[in-house]
């Protein structure tokens, strides 16, 4: 009997929006029974949300305080335990997914798939390789569960309305005591969140310095978008690590992608090939950028963006 | 303390990747091969380590054909003290992987085995986690700060939120994100060095590791192309363009 469940990411309040995406990616496997696992200090909150998302069968909450932070030694046998009633175990290809799925596969005896991006069949995927420049379709063989990443920036969110009964569970595996969270540092978390915010606009190396840059957060916050940055700003010290869109970064999809002062490296275009409109501004009018952008404009982004800015009134 | 850090031949960052015409694989013959770049940054992080005078020795192991004794070399160019290299036919999928370092590991007892977070081939980004599994100790991936006292090391991980710190007991696994480092060039005297130091050939029967039947690949495509875009004189018409697709 086919059934999916999917590991919820949260922070302890709210739902990732990463979580409905998955959701999305479950529900084109074809399989009715989709169950969400909440594993929180205090999981009713999160639970909720996920029993209200279209799709989703029913709740599992386990509540443990050793799971005020996701750590994946902790998590990992705590999915174990339940794997025994499901065909298939997904989370979101962020970094809560990655770092935890790949352990719960190997407790399991078993490969597994990252990053899907499209669903073929019930146990046929495909994949992105060689930072997106090629695409794999694999198969995952009879007999084994499939334990898989979705791709977030592949699959809209579920939307809301569904009502699943939230069902609460013991934890069945112990804290192995040798891994101890500390802290988190980020931003502030006041702008829209750049993984799911529907504009966004960075910059890359050509900002120059995190003064640079100051340009880039009046846009945004002009249009109510995310920043964002290329490998090469962060790198440079800019702007933080989480800013940064591409292959090693965040891999977005936003209906409006502003790529400013971005030479456009390959790795940098995998994370946003998905968007809906890409408009490139620099001053380089044969940057490689301006071969995916919808919308390219020529000239010094010092003076363009501004302008933009002001036009937009 | 013994850090062993497994490092992966792939194909060199800098190189354009197609896709062969009938869609069997992507094509590698004649192409540069290098260490995957996240496994360059992890031994650079091992050397690093061994400087500071707080491990004595780092390992480099690869996994393949013959070929992989090249990318061992440059790592025992960059400082590594001995290589290891498990001979295998084909290359095996990351589960197979992690139970081949599980026998090094026994092997070897080392202090922390510090992986590359993923291979800019297949971008898995699986192993170092299914290995700590196995080895049932903790992990930190993503590490971009790593600091070691009293058998613990505290590691400040890329996460989406920011960077996440967290404290492990050692032994444990390890796995690299890009800003932990850069690593060093090699230069010429340490390339003629590295041809003298110790390098062991184990082949993969030898380790009792069964190489599983993973998963099939079936076909290999390009990634769809974007349509072409429009180029705009100015400010005005860019405002205009995004007005009228609605996006403003």
């Amino acid at each position: 009997m086919s059934a999916i469940l999917i590991i919820a990411e949260h922070d302890g309040k709210q739902l990732n929006p990463s979580t409905a995406k998955t959701v999305t990616g479950a529900t084109g496997l074809g399989i009715s029974q989709i169950d969400v696992v909440v594993f929180a200090a205090d999981p009713d909150q999160v639970a909720g949300q996920a029993a209200a998302l279209q799709g989703v069968s029913r709740v599992l909450s386990v509540a443990g305080e050793d799971f005020a932070h996701p750590l994946a030694a902790r998590l990992a046998p705590e999915v174990k335990a339940l794997a025994g009633d499901y065909s298939h175990i997904l989370a979101p290809s962020t970094t809560f997914g990655k770092d935890l799925l790949p352990r719960v596969a190997a407790l399991l005896g078993v490969n597994q798939v990252s990053d899907i991006q499209e669903v073929v069949d019930e146990r046929t995927f495909k994949r992105p390789i060689y930072a997106g420049n090629a695409i794999v379709t694999l198969r995952v063989p009879e007999g084994i569960p499939v334990v898989a990443t979705i791709r977030t920036a592949s699959f809209a969110a579920a939307g809301d309305g569904g009502q699943a009964e939230v069902t609460a569970l013991d934890a069945q595996a112990a804290d192995p005591g040798h891994t101890r969270y500390i802290k988190t540092e980020g931003s502030d978390g006041s702008g829209p969140d750049l993984a799911s915010a529907p504009i966004v606009v960075s910059g890359g190396r050509a900002m120059g310095s995190s003064e640079g840059f100051d340009i880039i957060y009046s846009l945004a916050a002009r249009l109510g978008a995310a920043v964002g940055a290329s490998r090469a700003a962060v790198d440079a010290g800019y702007v933080p690590n989480e800013l940064q869109v591409g292959q090693t970064g965040k891999i977005i999809a936003p209906d409006l992608y502003f790529a400013v002062g971005i030479s456009g490296a390959i790795q940098h275009l995998t994370g946003i090939k998905d968007a809906g409109t890409i408009v490139a501004i620099n001053k380089d009018a044969e940057a490689p950028i301006f071969e995916i952008a919808d919308l390219g404009l020529v000239g010094d982004l010092f003076e363009l963006v501004p302008e933009l800015e002001k036009a937009l009134g | 303390m013994k850090i062993l850090v497994p490092i992966k031949r792939v194909v060199d960052y800098n190189v354009r990747v197609r896709v062969k015409s009938d869609g069997s694989g992507v094509e590698t013959e004649g192409v540069k091969m290098s260490i995957n770049p996240f496994d360059e940054i992890a031994l650079e992080e091992a050397l690093r380590i061994r400087e500071r005078g707080e491990a004595e020795e780092v390992i480099v192991a690869s996994i393949g054909g013959t070929d992989v004794q090249q990318q061992l070399r440059t790592g025992l160019a960059m400082g590594a003290d001995r290589a290891i290299h498990v001979e295998t036919e084909t290359a095996p999928q990351p589960l197979t992987v992690a139970r081949i370092l599980l026998k090094l590991i026994e092997r070897e007892s080392p202090g922390i085995v510090f992986l590359g977070k993923q291979a800019i081939d297949d971008d898995c980004n699986q192993t170092a986690q299914m290995l700590a599994a196995l080895w049932d100790r903790p992990q930190a991936t993503f590490a971009s700060r790593v600091e070691l006292a009293d058998g613990k090391a505290t590691v400040a991980r890329e996460v989406d939120a920011g960077l996440e710190t967290i404290e492990i007991e050692l032994p444990a696994v390890m796995s690299s994100d890009l800003r932990l480092n850069e690593p060093r060039f090699v230069k010429l005297p340490d390339i003629m060095k590295a041809k003298r130091k110790p390098l062991d050939v184990i082949a993969i029967a030898d380790l009792g590791v069964e190489q599983g039947a993973g998963f099939e690949m079936l076909a290999f495509e390009p990634p769809p192309k974007r349509g072409g875009g429009k180029v705009v004189g100015s400010v005005a018409e860019l405002v205009d363009e995004l007005k009228n697709r609605g996006l403003l």
